[in-house]
């Protein structure tokens, strides 16, 4: 346990270090880079992404992938400008849109755990189906105008942050804590280390897999919903193909943090740090005059040595497998491993 | 393990320090073109109201990069904006998003701004989602200058690629000339709910009054979608075998007509015009199928759209219905109701020139 938590420390501290090199050298490219109004525009522009990879965080995790997150914020965005435009009341919407947020999560949830399909593959479904009912809503029709008290959250800070901190900012530092606490200090967010290590396993020890992924699940529905109000009224847009491809930044950053894709291993102050890494990365190619079509370069292929790096551990394991048998060798394979506890990095394969 | 993670994560600072550090060093550099030899003359082919400004920061944002269409509207090797900008001896930066959402545009006018912008040229990828970013900018004293798709809220004015009326009338004088005046016609449309194409459609009804000769027999609708203008237009040409000419005034439904007729007996028989890209016609032109189509240049747009902009940052125009100003090559311009100046007649793309567009 102490062990798993000092490689993971060891990973956070390496991404604490990015996010300051990051920081020295965009404030060394250009000025503008840590000024509040640079600061204020980053948060708006990563700040439904930022909050959308907290849940997205326990459900890889717990072994499982979410890739209908953008469909979901698209079909809320849709729902919202649909009602809007319809006159019902701001506080009816909201309510019906976490409703259909959490039901939007809770069909992900038990088509993977009830029939047992894989995460991947219902949700890549999900989000073909999620985007198509918010195009069936809206058409191709935009509905803006909606009330300034709710689009003011596109122009004016939280009071007292010297303008530089949006509202999406405030509500991902609040989210990000009781994410936090759920996942490292309670026996629920325990259990999803457990799932993600082996769900066999985990099932064998009493924890209830199914029922803890649909909740996962219904969460990431439900905070979804919630960013796609956010950027609806940043916006002041509904139209349908809202956050259309966020999923793959979300996963991105979530990757980038060091939570494996394999389930088992990560840390939320991992994602706080990635996501800072992410944006902050962003911002310093904008300001500089870097060619954005190859800005993608750059990420990608930071999130590639991320990914190569967390899991240098188990694919040592299977390149060997992949090498002339040795006779009376087995390859390490952390899946494989049938303790409840996940096999550490420090474990020679 | 420990070990080799730490190596890893190590080897990614480098790169990505590497990385910034490549780009801080291309900023410096890459910053396209200023010229310093044409100051002179553009001061002294200005008008009687005095110098226009030099050495102003323009950004031109067109809706995303990588965008062909935009490409010619921006570049300089086309005579877009940023050429005009050389002439004016102004510093003229091309940046966008790469996809075509409010939510790519928006951080790089964001930057734009952070960067000093005097004057911002964009193509709005939404109509009313970039305002609170062009509502600032427009505040710090930045002339906002939109052009290709408006955001009529907030910006200083607007250059608009062709008026409704005349792309409507346009079309069916094109169609009239090829057929002598005379002969059954049919629309391929987009969608039926579509308010431009249902605009532009008003107007080729109105044209056609002034020939008798003409009759619309049909309107069809092929949704944009290039199965569907393909049924449609074979469907027509089936029910329909006296038709002589078909106006298509979408860029999908004239390929998919061009590309029905270019494989059919039809072809040379039923003449086809339309809105259309150089690029996805070209085949058809070269084989006689389209003898011409109609769209704007890009590249004079883009060229309109710097020289109001400069007009407007050196304070010679305001927006006001009526104002002239001069702009380069393309003559003279007048400034419409709604703070907009008309690009003028559609372009006219045939066998004569559509080897030189790129779109």
């Amino acid at each position: 346990m102490s062990d798993r938590l000092r490689s993971a420390l060891r990973w956070e501290s390496g991404l604490a270090l990015l996010v300051l090199i990051i920081g020295v050298v965009g404030v060394t490219v250009s000025a503008q880079f840590l000024t509040s109004n640079n600061l204020f525009n980053v948060g708006l522009s990563y700040g439904e992404i930022a909050i959308m990879t907290l849940p997205m965080t326990l459900i890889i995790i717990s072994g499982e992938i979410d890739l209908s997150v953008a469909s979901i914020l698209g079909m809320c965005s849709a729902l919202l400008g649909v009602l809007w435009a319809k006159h019902w009341p701001m506080l009816g919407i909201f309510a019906l849109i976490a409703v259909v947020g959490l039901a939007a999560g809770a069909v992900n949830g038990l088509l993977v755990t009830r029939l047992g399909l894989p995460s991947l593959a219902v949700t890549i479904g999900t989000l073909a189906l999620y985007r198509g009912i918010a195009t069936i809503l809206l058409g191709p029709n935009t509905v803006a105008n909606f009330p300034a008290t709710y689009t003011n959250l596109g122009v004016n800070a939280v009071p007292f942050t010297g303008n530089a901190m949006t509202y999406s900012v405030a509500l991902f530092i609040v989210l990000a804590v009781i994410f936090g606490v759920v996942l490292h200090a309670t026996p629920f967010g325990r259990s999803l280390y457990a799932m993600g290590a082996s769900a066999e396993a985990a099932r064998f020890a009493g924890i209830r897999v199914k029922r803890n992924k649909t909740i996962l699940f219904m969460v990431s529905g439900l905070v979804c919903a919630l960013a796609g109000v956010l950027w609806t009224f940043r916006l002041d847009t509904a139209v349908q193909n809202n956050g259309v491809g966020l999923e793959l930044d979300v996963v991105a950053i979530v990757l980038l943090a060091g939570v494996s894709i394999f389930g088992g291993k990560g840390s939320i102050i991992g994602v706080v740090l990635a996501v800072l890494a992410f944006a902050g990365l962003q911002s310093a190619l904008l300001l500089t005059n870097f060619n954005q079509e190859a800005a993608g370069i750059v990420t990608g292929a930071l999130l590639l040595l991320s990914v190569f790096g967390r899991n240098a551990a188990a694919l040592s394991g299977r390149f060997r497998k992949w090498m002339p048998a040795r006779p009376g060798r087995e390859p390490g394979h952390p899946a494989a491993d049938p303790s409840p506890i996940p096999p550490t990095a420090s474990t020679p394969p | 393990m420990k070990l080799r993670q730490t190596a890893w994560l190590t080897g990614s600072l480098v790169m990505v320090s590497v990385l910034l550090a490549a780009c801080s060093s291309s900023s410096s550099s890459s910053s396209s073109a200023t010229t310093s030899t044409s100051t002179s003359a553009s001061s002294s082919a200005s008008s009687s109201t005095g110098a226009l400004k030099t050495g102003l920061k323009v950004f031109i944002i067109p809706k995303n990069l990588g965008n062909n269409y935009f490409t010619t509207a921006d570049s300089a090797n086309s005579g877009g904006a940023i050429a005009a900008l050389d002439t004016l001896g102004e510093t003229g930066t091309e940046t966008s998003g790469t996809a075509a959402t409010p939510a790519s545009q928006i951080p790089a006018i964001q930057a734009a701004i952070s960067k000093g912008a005097n004057v911002l040229i964009v193509s709005a990828t939404d109509p009313t989602a970039l305002c609170p970013t062009l509502n600032a900018a427009m505040k710090r004293g930045i002339t906002v200058i939109t052009y290709d798709s408006d955001a009529p809220t907030c910006r200083d004015m607007f250059i608009n690629q062709a008026s409704t009326a005349q792309i409507g009338t346009s079309e069916v004088d094109v169609l009239a000339s090829e057929l002598h005046d005379t002969g059954d016609i049919a629309i391929v449309s987009a969608a039926a709910s579509a308010t431009n194409q249902n605009a532009w459609i008003g107007y080729m009804k109105q044209e056609l009054t002034k020939y008798p000769n003409m009759k619309l027999v049909a309107t069809v609708y092929g949704n944009d979608d290039p199965t569907t203008a393909t049924q449609v237009t074979q469907g027509l040409l089936e029910q329909y075998p006296n038709l002589k000419g078909i106006i298509s005034p979408t860029t999908v439904g004239i390929a998919a007509a061009a590309a029905v007729l270019d494989t059919s007996k039809y072809r040379g028989k039923v003449a086809l015009t339309g809105l259309g890209t150089p690029d996805s016609l070209k085949k058809y032109v070269s084989d006689g199928t389209i003898k011409e189509f109609l769209l704007w240049n890009p590249a004079n747009l883009g060229y309109l759209a710097a020289y109001a902009a400069v007009e407007f940052a050196s304070g010679h125009i305001n927006g006001t219905q009526g104002q002239t100003f001069s702009a380069g090559k393309l003559g003279t311009f007048t400034i419409g109701a709604d703070k907009t100046v008309l690009l003028g007649p559609p372009f006219t793309f045939n066998s004569s020139n559509i080897n030189q567009f790129n779109f």
